[in-house]
Protein backbone atom coordinates (compact mmCIF):
# COMPACT_ATOMS: atom_id res chain seq x y z
CA UNK A 1 0.00 0.00 0.00
CA UNK A 2 1.26 3.58 -0.53
CA UNK A 3 1.53 6.27 1.96
CA UNK A 4 0.66 8.68 -0.28
CA UNK A 5 -1.93 8.87 -2.75
CA UNK A 6 -3.45 11.72 -4.19
CA UNK A 7 -6.35 12.15 -6.66
CA UNK A 8 -6.95 15.13 -8.62
CA UNK A 9 -5.75 17.49 -6.16
CA UNK A 10 -6.98 20.89 -7.02
CA UNK A 11 -5.77 24.53 -4.72
CA UNK A 12 -8.30 27.48 -5.53
CA UNK A 13 -7.50 31.60 -4.76
CA UNK A 14 -10.24 33.99 -5.31
CA UNK A 15 -9.14 36.99 -7.14
CA UNK A 16 -10.91 39.63 -8.63
CA UNK A 17 -11.36 37.91 -12.21
CA UNK A 18 -13.07 34.75 -10.48
CA UNK A 19 -11.68 31.69 -8.92
CA UNK A 20 -8.00 31.10 -9.92
CA UNK A 21 -6.49 27.33 -10.01
CA UNK A 22 -2.96 27.21 -8.41
CA UNK A 23 -2.98 23.60 -8.85
CA UNK A 24 -5.05 22.10 -11.48
CA UNK A 25 -5.96 18.34 -10.71
CA UNK A 26 -2.72 16.53 -9.89
CA UNK A 27 -2.63 12.86 -8.96
CA UNK A 28 0.46 10.58 -7.80
CA UNK A 29 1.31 8.07 -5.33
CA UNK A 30 3.66 7.83 -3.26
CA UNK A 31 5.96 5.15 -1.33
CA UNK A 32 8.45 4.80 1.01
CA UNK A 33 10.61 6.71 -1.83
CA UNK A 34 12.25 9.74 -2.54
CA UNK A 35 9.79 12.03 -4.84
CA UNK A 36 11.08 14.95 -6.59
CA UNK A 37 8.41 17.61 -7.18
CA UNK A 38 10.70 20.39 -9.32
CA UNK A 39 9.14 23.68 -11.15
CA UNK A 40 9.84 27.04 -11.24
CA UNK A 41 8.19 30.08 -9.24
CA UNK A 42 4.26 29.73 -9.60
CA UNK A 43 3.96 26.26 -10.83
CA UNK A 44 2.01 25.36 -7.71
CA UNK A 45 4.96 23.03 -6.55
CA UNK A 46 5.22 24.44 -3.30
CA UNK A 47 1.29 24.81 -2.99
CA UNK A 48 1.02 20.95 -3.68
CA UNK A 49 2.66 20.27 -0.36
CA UNK A 50 1.29 22.90 1.63
CA UNK A 51 -2.47 21.21 0.44
CA UNK A 52 -1.21 17.92 1.79
CA UNK A 53 0.35 18.81 5.20
CA UNK A 54 -2.96 21.17 5.22
CA UNK A 55 -1.42 24.59 5.45
CA UNK A 56 -2.92 26.13 2.59
CA UNK A 57 -3.68 29.78 3.69
CA UNK A 58 -6.69 31.13 3.40
CA UNK A 59 -8.48 31.58 1.26
CA UNK A 60 -7.49 29.48 -0.65
CA UNK A 61 -9.56 26.05 -1.26
CA UNK A 62 -7.97 22.70 -1.08
CA UNK A 63 -10.22 19.75 -2.97
CA UNK A 64 -9.69 16.13 -4.34
CA UNK A 65 -11.21 13.42 -5.39
CA UNK A 66 -8.40 10.95 -3.24
CA UNK A 67 -6.13 12.14 -0.60
CA UNK A 68 -5.57 9.18 1.42
CA UNK A 69 -2.29 9.24 3.94
CA UNK A 70 -1.76 5.63 5.37
CA UNK A 71 -5.00 4.69 5.26
CA UNK A 72 -6.46 7.73 6.25
CA UNK A 73 -8.75 10.35 5.03
CA UNK A 74 -7.84 13.39 4.79
CA UNK A 75 -10.13 15.06 3.56
CA UNK A 76 -12.96 15.88 5.75
CA UNK A 77 -10.71 16.59 8.79
CA UNK A 78 -11.15 18.54 11.48
CA UNK A 79 -8.84 21.17 12.04
CA UNK A 80 -7.81 19.75 15.26
CA UNK A 81 -7.48 16.58 13.84
CA UNK A 82 -4.67 17.69 11.05
CA UNK A 83 -2.76 19.09 13.82
CA UNK A 84 -2.47 16.07 15.68
CA UNK A 85 -1.10 14.89 12.18
CA UNK A 86 1.08 16.92 11.57
CA UNK A 87 4.40 16.50 13.09
CA UNK A 88 3.75 12.70 14.21
CA UNK A 89 2.78 11.83 11.07
CA UNK A 90 3.88 14.23 8.37
CA UNK A 91 5.97 16.94 8.89
CA UNK A 92 7.70 19.82 7.03
CA UNK A 93 11.16 21.42 6.77
CA UNK A 94 11.38 24.81 5.17
CA UNK A 95 13.38 26.79 3.01
CA UNK A 96 15.46 29.06 4.91
CA UNK A 97 16.35 28.07 8.64
CA UNK A 98 16.63 32.05 9.42
CA UNK A 99 13.17 33.17 9.09
CA UNK A 100 11.98 29.13 10.09
CA UNK A 101 13.32 29.23 13.44
CA UNK A 102 12.59 31.26 16.37
CA UNK A 103 15.65 34.00 17.36
CA UNK A 104 14.29 33.69 21.38
CA UNK A 105 14.26 30.35 21.63
CA UNK A 106 17.23 27.70 22.32
CA UNK A 107 17.55 25.08 20.27
CA UNK A 108 17.30 22.57 22.60
CA UNK A 109 13.68 23.65 23.68
CA UNK A 110 12.37 24.37 19.99
CA UNK A 111 13.02 20.58 19.58
CA UNK A 112 11.45 19.34 22.95
CA UNK A 113 8.27 21.63 22.15
CA UNK A 114 7.18 19.60 19.41
CA UNK A 115 7.40 16.68 21.70
CA UNK A 116 5.64 18.28 24.61
CA UNK A 117 2.78 19.46 22.85
CA UNK A 118 2.17 15.67 20.63
CA UNK A 119 3.61 13.74 23.05
CA UNK A 120 3.03 11.94 26.53
CA UNK A 121 7.09 12.02 27.00
CA UNK A 122 8.86 13.36 30.31
CA UNK A 123 10.68 16.12 30.36
CA UNK A 124 14.12 14.14 31.02
CA UNK A 125 12.99 11.68 27.35
CA UNK A 126 12.06 14.85 25.78
CA UNK A 127 15.81 16.22 26.60
CA UNK A 128 17.29 12.56 25.19
CA UNK A 129 15.28 12.52 22.48
CA UNK A 130 16.30 16.33 21.39
CA UNK A 131 19.86 15.31 21.90
CA UNK A 132 19.71 12.09 19.66
CA UNK A 133 17.85 13.91 17.01
CA UNK A 134 20.64 16.35 16.99
CA UNK A 135 22.95 13.40 16.69
CA UNK A 136 21.45 12.01 14.10
CA UNK A 137 21.72 14.92 11.88
CA UNK A 138 25.74 14.66 12.55
CA UNK A 139 25.58 17.41 14.98
CA UNK A 140 28.61 16.27 16.72
CA UNK A 141 28.52 18.14 19.97
CA UNK A 142 24.71 18.25 20.82
CA UNK A 143 25.18 18.92 24.31
CA UNK A 144 26.45 22.40 23.33
CA UNK A 145 24.19 23.11 20.24
CA UNK A 146 21.05 22.65 22.06
CA UNK A 147 22.13 25.67 24.58
CA UNK A 148 22.59 27.89 21.27
CA UNK A 149 20.15 30.38 20.10
CA UNK A 150 19.26 29.83 16.18
CA UNK A 151 21.82 33.26 15.54
CA UNK A 152 24.58 31.70 17.21
CA UNK A 153 24.52 28.76 14.24
CA UNK A 154 25.63 28.70 10.60
CA UNK A 155 23.16 28.39 8.04
CA UNK A 156 24.17 24.83 7.21
CA UNK A 157 23.93 23.66 11.19
CA UNK A 158 20.13 25.71 11.54
CA UNK A 159 19.17 23.76 8.25
CA UNK A 160 20.44 20.41 9.97
CA UNK A 161 18.58 21.43 13.16
CA UNK A 162 15.08 22.01 11.47
CA UNK A 163 15.37 18.70 10.05
CA UNK A 164 16.25 17.38 13.33
CA UNK A 165 13.12 18.77 14.95
CA UNK A 166 10.93 17.73 12.16
CA UNK A 167 12.60 14.02 12.43
CA UNK A 168 12.19 13.99 16.24
CA UNK A 169 8.75 13.10 16.25
CA UNK A 170 9.34 10.13 13.46
CA UNK A 171 6.79 10.92 11.00
CA UNK A 172 6.06 8.61 8.22
CA UNK A 173 6.29 11.19 5.42
CA UNK A 174 8.20 14.15 5.40
CA UNK A 175 8.15 16.92 2.56
CA UNK A 176 10.95 19.38 2.29
CA UNK A 177 10.52 22.55 0.84
CA UNK A 178 13.94 23.55 -0.96
CA UNK A 179 15.87 22.52 1.61
CA UNK A 180 19.35 23.31 0.72
CA UNK A 181 18.81 26.62 -1.91
CA UNK A 182 19.50 28.88 1.03
CA UNK A 183 23.04 27.21 1.95
CA UNK A 184 26.42 26.88 0.51
CA UNK A 185 26.78 24.35 -2.05
CA UNK A 186 29.75 22.37 0.30
CA UNK A 187 26.66 22.05 2.93
CA UNK A 188 23.97 20.93 0.62
CA UNK A 189 25.42 17.79 -0.01
CA UNK A 190 25.41 17.08 3.12
CA UNK A 191 22.31 18.27 4.04
CA UNK A 192 20.85 15.77 1.05
CA UNK A 193 22.71 13.00 2.48
CA UNK A 194 21.33 13.45 6.25
CA UNK A 195 17.79 13.28 4.68
CA UNK A 196 18.87 10.24 2.37
CA UNK A 197 19.75 8.53 5.58
CA UNK A 198 17.04 9.12 7.54
CA UNK A 199 15.07 8.29 4.53
CA UNK A 200 16.26 5.10 4.55
CA UNK A 201 17.14 4.00 8.29
CA UNK A 202 13.59 5.01 8.88
CA UNK A 203 11.91 3.74 6.29
CA UNK A 204 10.03 7.51 5.72
CA UNK A 205 8.77 8.95 2.21
CA UNK A 206 10.12 12.09 1.40
CA UNK A 207 8.84 14.58 -1.28
CA UNK A 208 11.86 17.28 -1.72
CA UNK A 209 10.24 20.35 -3.98
CA UNK A 210 13.22 22.62 -5.16
CA UNK A 211 13.84 24.44 -8.78
CA UNK A 212 16.92 22.97 -9.10
CA UNK A 213 16.71 20.01 -11.48
CA UNK A 214 20.15 19.12 -11.46
CA UNK A 215 20.16 18.67 -8.08
CA UNK A 216 16.32 16.65 -7.94
CA UNK A 217 17.39 14.50 -11.12
CA UNK A 218 20.20 13.51 -9.35
CA UNK A 219 19.29 12.68 -5.70
CA UNK A 220 15.38 12.01 -5.96
CA UNK A 221 14.06 8.19 -7.23
CA UNK A 222 11.89 9.58 -9.29
CA UNK A 223 10.55 13.11 -10.57
CA UNK A 224 7.44 14.94 -10.80
CA UNK A 225 7.72 18.22 -13.52
CA UNK A 226 5.23 20.95 -12.66
CA UNK A 227 4.43 23.63 -15.06
CA UNK A 228 1.17 25.76 -14.47
CA UNK A 229 -0.14 23.66 -11.65
CA UNK A 230 0.13 20.22 -13.48
CA UNK A 231 2.61 17.63 -13.53
CA UNK A 232 3.81 17.22 -17.46
CA UNK A 233 6.47 14.99 -17.11
CA UNK A 234 7.30 11.56 -14.82
CA UNK A 235 10.87 11.17 -15.10
CA UNK A 236 12.88 7.93 -13.32
CA UNK A 237 16.00 9.07 -11.99
CA UNK A 238 19.00 9.97 -13.82
CA UNK A 239 16.97 10.12 -16.45
CA UNK A 240 16.24 13.91 -17.09
CA UNK A 241 18.37 14.56 -20.43
CA UNK A 242 15.66 11.83 -21.72
CA UNK A 243 12.53 13.78 -20.92
CA UNK A 244 10.49 14.14 -23.41
CA UNK A 245 7.63 17.28 -22.41
CA UNK A 246 9.11 20.50 -24.43
CA UNK A 247 8.92 22.16 -21.00
CA UNK A 248 11.03 19.56 -19.61
CA UNK A 249 13.53 20.02 -22.65
CA UNK A 250 13.22 23.51 -22.72
CA UNK A 251 14.70 23.90 -19.00
CA UNK A 252 16.99 20.90 -19.64
CA UNK A 253 18.27 22.91 -22.27
CA UNK A 254 18.83 26.58 -20.68
CA UNK A 255 20.54 25.40 -17.86
CA UNK A 256 24.35 26.72 -18.92
CA UNK A 257 26.87 23.59 -18.48
CA UNK A 258 30.37 23.53 -16.96
CA UNK A 259 31.75 22.71 -20.50
CA UNK A 260 29.63 25.52 -21.71
CA UNK A 261 30.65 26.37 -25.19
CA UNK A 262 27.24 27.64 -26.76
CA UNK A 263 27.31 31.50 -27.97
CA UNK A 264 23.88 31.75 -26.75
CA UNK A 265 21.09 29.74 -24.49
CA UNK A 266 18.29 28.52 -25.80
CA UNK A 267 15.20 30.69 -23.92
CA UNK A 268 11.80 28.65 -23.36
CA UNK A 269 9.42 29.45 -25.76
CA UNK A 270 6.14 29.88 -23.76
CA UNK A 271 3.28 30.06 -26.42
CA UNK A 272 4.48 27.28 -27.80
CA UNK A 273 3.69 25.29 -24.77
CA UNK B 1 40.41 48.43 -16.43
CA UNK B 2 40.56 46.98 -13.46
CA UNK B 3 43.81 46.61 -11.28
CA UNK B 4 43.72 44.94 -7.83
CA UNK B 5 46.78 44.87 -6.19
CA UNK B 6 47.68 43.47 -2.37
CA UNK B 7 44.03 44.68 -1.28
CA UNK B 8 43.16 43.46 2.22
CA UNK B 9 40.31 44.52 4.46
CA UNK B 10 39.70 43.70 8.03
CA UNK B 11 36.25 43.90 10.13
CA UNK B 12 37.66 45.06 13.78
CA UNK B 13 39.99 42.42 13.80
CA UNK B 14 39.08 39.69 11.39
CA UNK B 15 40.90 39.80 8.37
CA UNK B 16 38.61 38.93 5.61
CA UNK B 17 40.68 39.36 2.96
CA UNK B 18 44.69 38.72 2.29
CA UNK B 19 46.68 40.54 -0.50
CA UNK B 20 44.37 39.94 -2.83
CA UNK B 21 45.76 40.56 -6.44
CA UNK B 22 44.45 40.65 -9.95
CA UNK B 23 44.17 42.55 -13.04
CA UNK B 24 41.20 42.10 -15.88
CA UNK B 25 41.71 43.80 -19.51
CA UNK B 26 39.05 46.22 -20.97
CA UNK B 27 36.21 44.44 -22.70
CA UNK B 28 37.49 40.96 -20.52
CA UNK B 29 34.61 39.39 -18.18
CA UNK B 30 36.57 37.86 -14.90
CA UNK B 31 34.46 35.93 -12.40
CA UNK B 32 35.40 35.58 -8.46
CA UNK B 33 34.45 32.30 -7.34
CA UNK B 34 33.81 30.47 -3.95
CA UNK B 35 31.76 30.30 -1.27
CA UNK B 36 30.04 32.33 1.62
CA UNK B 37 32.00 34.19 4.00
CA UNK B 38 35.24 33.87 1.04
CA UNK B 39 35.29 37.35 0.75
CA UNK B 40 34.21 37.66 -3.30
CA UNK B 41 31.44 40.09 -1.93
CA UNK B 42 33.97 42.11 -0.36
CA UNK B 43 36.26 42.86 -3.08
CA UNK B 44 33.11 44.06 -5.06
CA UNK B 45 32.14 46.72 -2.49
CA UNK B 46 35.52 47.85 -1.98
CA UNK B 47 35.62 48.38 -6.00
CA UNK B 48 32.32 50.10 -5.95
CA UNK B 49 33.36 52.58 -3.60
CA UNK B 50 31.17 51.35 -0.46
CA UNK B 51 34.05 50.55 2.41
CA UNK B 52 35.38 52.72 4.28
CA UNK B 53 38.89 50.80 5.09
CA UNK B 54 40.87 48.76 3.01
CA UNK B 55 45.07 48.97 2.25
CA UNK B 56 46.42 48.27 -1.26
CA UNK B 57 45.61 49.74 -4.53
CA UNK B 58 42.68 49.63 -6.79
CA UNK B 59 42.08 51.31 -10.08
CA UNK B 60 39.34 50.88 -12.10
CA UNK B 61 37.74 52.53 -15.56
CA UNK B 62 39.28 54.90 -17.77
CA UNK B 63 42.19 57.13 -17.06
CA UNK B 64 42.89 56.33 -13.83
CA UNK B 65 46.65 56.64 -14.91
CA UNK B 66 47.01 58.75 -11.59
CA UNK B 67 46.65 57.66 -7.81
CA UNK B 68 44.56 60.29 -7.03
CA UNK B 69 40.77 58.35 -6.08
CA UNK B 70 37.86 59.24 -7.89
CA UNK B 71 35.11 61.26 -6.16
CA UNK B 72 31.85 59.36 -5.93
CA UNK B 73 29.91 61.23 -8.59
CA UNK B 74 33.40 59.91 -11.04
CA UNK B 75 33.67 56.81 -10.34
CA UNK B 76 29.59 56.04 -10.64
CA UNK B 77 30.27 56.59 -14.42
CA UNK B 78 33.20 54.37 -14.80
CA UNK B 79 31.47 51.79 -13.04
CA UNK B 80 28.23 49.90 -11.37
CA UNK B 81 26.88 47.44 -9.90
CA UNK B 82 23.90 44.67 -10.20
CA UNK B 83 23.02 43.38 -7.20
CA UNK B 84 21.74 39.85 -6.84
CA UNK B 85 18.21 40.66 -5.61
CA UNK B 86 15.63 42.26 -8.11
CA UNK B 87 13.02 42.53 -5.69
CA UNK B 88 15.23 44.23 -2.95
CA UNK B 89 17.58 46.43 -5.42
CA UNK B 90 14.56 48.89 -6.99
CA UNK B 91 13.02 51.31 -4.83
CA UNK B 92 9.44 50.25 -4.89
CA UNK B 93 7.44 53.52 -5.35
CA UNK B 94 9.48 55.06 -8.22
CA UNK B 95 8.44 53.70 -11.43
CA UNK B 96 11.08 52.43 -13.92
CA UNK B 97 11.11 55.57 -15.78
CA UNK B 98 12.28 57.45 -12.24
CA UNK B 99 14.77 54.62 -11.73
CA UNK B 100 16.34 55.18 -15.22
CA UNK B 101 16.23 58.77 -15.34
CA UNK B 102 18.27 59.59 -11.49
CA UNK B 103 21.54 59.21 -12.67
CA UNK B 104 20.80 61.31 -15.78
CA UNK B 105 19.36 63.93 -13.19
CA UNK B 106 22.68 63.79 -10.97
CA UNK B 107 24.92 64.08 -13.63
CA UNK B 108 22.84 66.84 -15.57
CA UNK B 109 22.80 64.95 -18.88
CA UNK B 110 20.65 65.99 -21.58
CA UNK B 111 18.49 63.85 -23.53
CA UNK B 112 16.83 62.14 -20.63
CA UNK B 113 14.10 61.20 -22.59
CA UNK B 114 15.29 59.64 -25.54
CA UNK B 115 18.12 58.07 -23.70
CA UNK B 116 14.97 56.26 -21.29
CA UNK B 117 13.72 54.68 -23.97
CA UNK B 118 16.86 53.61 -26.16
CA UNK B 119 17.86 51.97 -22.86
CA UNK B 120 14.85 49.98 -22.70
CA UNK B 121 14.73 49.01 -26.19
CA UNK B 122 18.57 47.71 -25.09
CA UNK B 123 17.74 45.85 -22.16
CA UNK B 124 14.62 44.24 -24.65
CA UNK B 125 12.01 45.60 -22.08
CA UNK B 126 8.52 46.86 -23.70
CA UNK B 127 8.32 50.56 -23.58
CA UNK B 128 4.96 50.28 -21.93
CA UNK B 129 6.43 49.19 -18.87
CA UNK B 130 8.50 52.67 -18.81
CA UNK B 131 5.46 53.94 -16.50
CA UNK B 132 5.30 50.70 -13.94
CA UNK B 133 6.19 50.16 -10.56
CA UNK B 134 8.76 47.32 -9.94
CA UNK B 135 5.82 45.16 -8.26
CA UNK B 136 4.40 45.21 -11.78
CA UNK B 137 7.15 43.87 -13.54
CA UNK B 138 8.28 39.74 -12.93
CA UNK B 139 11.82 38.85 -11.33
CA UNK B 140 13.37 38.85 -14.96
CA UNK B 141 12.03 42.04 -15.85
CA UNK B 142 13.15 43.89 -12.98
CA UNK B 143 16.82 42.12 -13.01
CA UNK B 144 16.21 44.01 -16.87
CA UNK B 145 15.20 47.00 -15.05
CA UNK B 146 18.43 46.66 -12.41
CA UNK B 147 20.98 46.04 -15.50
CA UNK B 148 19.28 49.27 -17.54
CA UNK B 149 19.88 51.73 -14.32
CA UNK B 150 23.54 50.30 -14.20
CA UNK B 151 24.34 51.19 -17.90
CA UNK B 152 22.63 54.69 -17.91
CA UNK B 153 25.99 56.53 -17.60
CA UNK B 154 27.41 54.63 -20.12
CA UNK B 155 30.42 52.81 -17.48
CA UNK B 156 32.88 50.70 -19.16
CA UNK B 157 32.72 48.30 -16.25
CA UNK B 158 30.04 46.28 -14.94
CA UNK B 159 30.18 44.33 -11.31
CA UNK B 160 27.89 41.75 -11.13
CA UNK B 161 26.88 40.08 -7.51
CA UNK B 162 24.88 37.27 -8.20
CA UNK B 163 22.92 38.53 -11.56
CA UNK B 164 20.73 35.30 -12.07
CA UNK B 165 20.89 33.29 -8.72
CA UNK B 166 17.66 34.74 -7.18
CA UNK B 167 16.02 33.92 -10.97
CA UNK B 168 13.90 30.96 -12.52
CA UNK B 169 16.73 28.79 -14.87
CA UNK B 170 14.63 29.87 -17.77
CA UNK B 171 14.95 33.68 -16.96
CA UNK B 172 18.13 33.41 -15.89
CA UNK B 173 19.01 31.89 -19.50
CA UNK B 174 17.71 35.26 -20.84
CA UNK B 175 19.49 37.12 -18.33
CA UNK B 176 22.62 35.70 -19.41
CA UNK B 177 22.13 35.97 -23.10
CA UNK B 178 21.29 39.58 -22.69
CA UNK B 179 24.33 40.34 -20.67
CA UNK B 180 26.69 38.66 -23.42
CA UNK B 181 25.06 40.46 -25.88
CA UNK B 182 25.10 44.35 -24.14
CA UNK B 183 29.31 43.09 -23.68
CA UNK B 184 29.41 42.43 -27.24
CA UNK B 185 27.96 45.71 -28.19
CA UNK B 186 29.54 47.94 -25.68
CA UNK B 187 32.92 46.69 -24.68
CA UNK B 188 31.97 46.51 -21.54
CA UNK B 189 34.19 45.33 -19.02
CA UNK B 190 32.68 42.42 -16.17
CA UNK B 191 33.72 41.84 -12.85
CA UNK B 192 31.02 38.92 -11.71
CA UNK B 193 30.93 37.40 -8.53
CA UNK B 194 28.92 33.39 -8.61
CA UNK B 195 29.17 30.27 -6.60
CA UNK B 196 27.95 28.86 -10.02
CA UNK B 197 30.46 27.58 -12.09
CA UNK B 198 28.37 26.60 -14.97
CA UNK B 199 27.73 30.63 -15.20
CA UNK B 200 31.20 31.43 -15.47
CA UNK B 201 31.76 28.73 -17.94
CA UNK B 202 28.97 30.36 -20.25
CA UNK B 203 30.20 34.07 -19.37
CA UNK B 204 33.61 34.56 -18.47
CA UNK B 205 36.85 34.07 -19.84
CA UNK B 206 39.07 34.07 -16.88
CA UNK B 207 37.91 33.42 -13.15
CA UNK B 208 39.91 33.53 -9.82
CA UNK B 209 38.75 31.36 -7.31
CA UNK B 210 38.76 32.40 -3.85
CA UNK B 211 39.19 30.43 -0.22
CA UNK B 212 39.22 32.10 2.97
CA UNK B 213 39.84 35.47 1.94
CA UNK B 214 43.14 34.47 -0.08
CA UNK B 215 43.03 33.90 -4.20
CA UNK B 216 44.15 30.20 -4.47
CA UNK B 217 44.11 30.01 -8.16
CA UNK B 218 43.24 32.17 -11.27
CA UNK B 219 42.69 30.55 -14.58
CA UNK B 220 41.32 30.57 -18.33
CA UNK B 221 37.85 29.60 -18.42
CA UNK B 222 39.02 26.60 -20.69
CA UNK B 223 40.65 24.85 -17.97
CA UNK B 224 37.91 25.17 -16.31
CA UNK B 225 35.45 23.72 -18.83
CA UNK B 226 37.74 21.18 -19.27
CA UNK B 227 38.36 20.24 -15.59
CA UNK B 228 42.11 21.55 -15.49
CA UNK B 229 41.98 23.78 -12.44
CA UNK B 230 45.48 23.33 -10.65
CA UNK B 231 44.70 23.77 -6.97
CA UNK B 232 43.08 21.14 -4.58
CA UNK B 233 40.30 23.67 -3.13
CA UNK B 234 39.50 24.54 -7.33
CA UNK B 235 39.28 20.43 -7.85
CA UNK B 236 36.99 20.25 -4.82
CA UNK B 237 34.56 23.00 -6.21
CA UNK B 238 34.66 21.67 -9.69
CA UNK B 239 33.92 18.23 -8.34
CA UNK B 240 30.83 19.16 -6.30
CA UNK B 241 29.40 21.42 -9.28
CA UNK B 242 29.25 18.18 -12.17
CA UNK B 243 28.68 15.23 -8.63
CA UNK B 244 26.80 17.53 -6.99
Amino acid sequence: MSLLSVENLRVTFPTDHGPADVVRGLSFTLGRERLGIVGESGSGKSMTGRAIMGLVPAPGKVTADQLMFNGKDLRGLSEDERRDLRGTAMSMVLQDPKFSLNPVIRIGEQIEEAMAVHGTLGRRERRERALEALTAVRIKDPERVARLFPHEVSGGMGQRVMIAMMVVLEPALMIADEPTSALDVSVRGQVLDILADLVSRRGMGLILISHDLNMVARWCDRILVMYRGEIVEEIASGALMDAQHPYTRGLVASLPTIDETRDRLPVLDRGKL
Amino acid sequence: MIHVKDLSVSFSDVRVLHDVSFDVATGESFALVGESGSGKSTILKALAGQLPAFTGTLRIGEDNDTDRPFSARDRARQVQMVFQDPYGSLHPRRTIDDTLNEPLLIHGLPDRDSKVIAMLDAVGLPRRFRFRLPHQLSGGQRQRVAIARALMLNPPVLLLDEPTSALDVSVQAEILNLLKSLREEKNLTFLLVTHDLPVVSFLCDRLAILHAGRIVETANTEALRSGQLSSSYGQELFQRSVYG
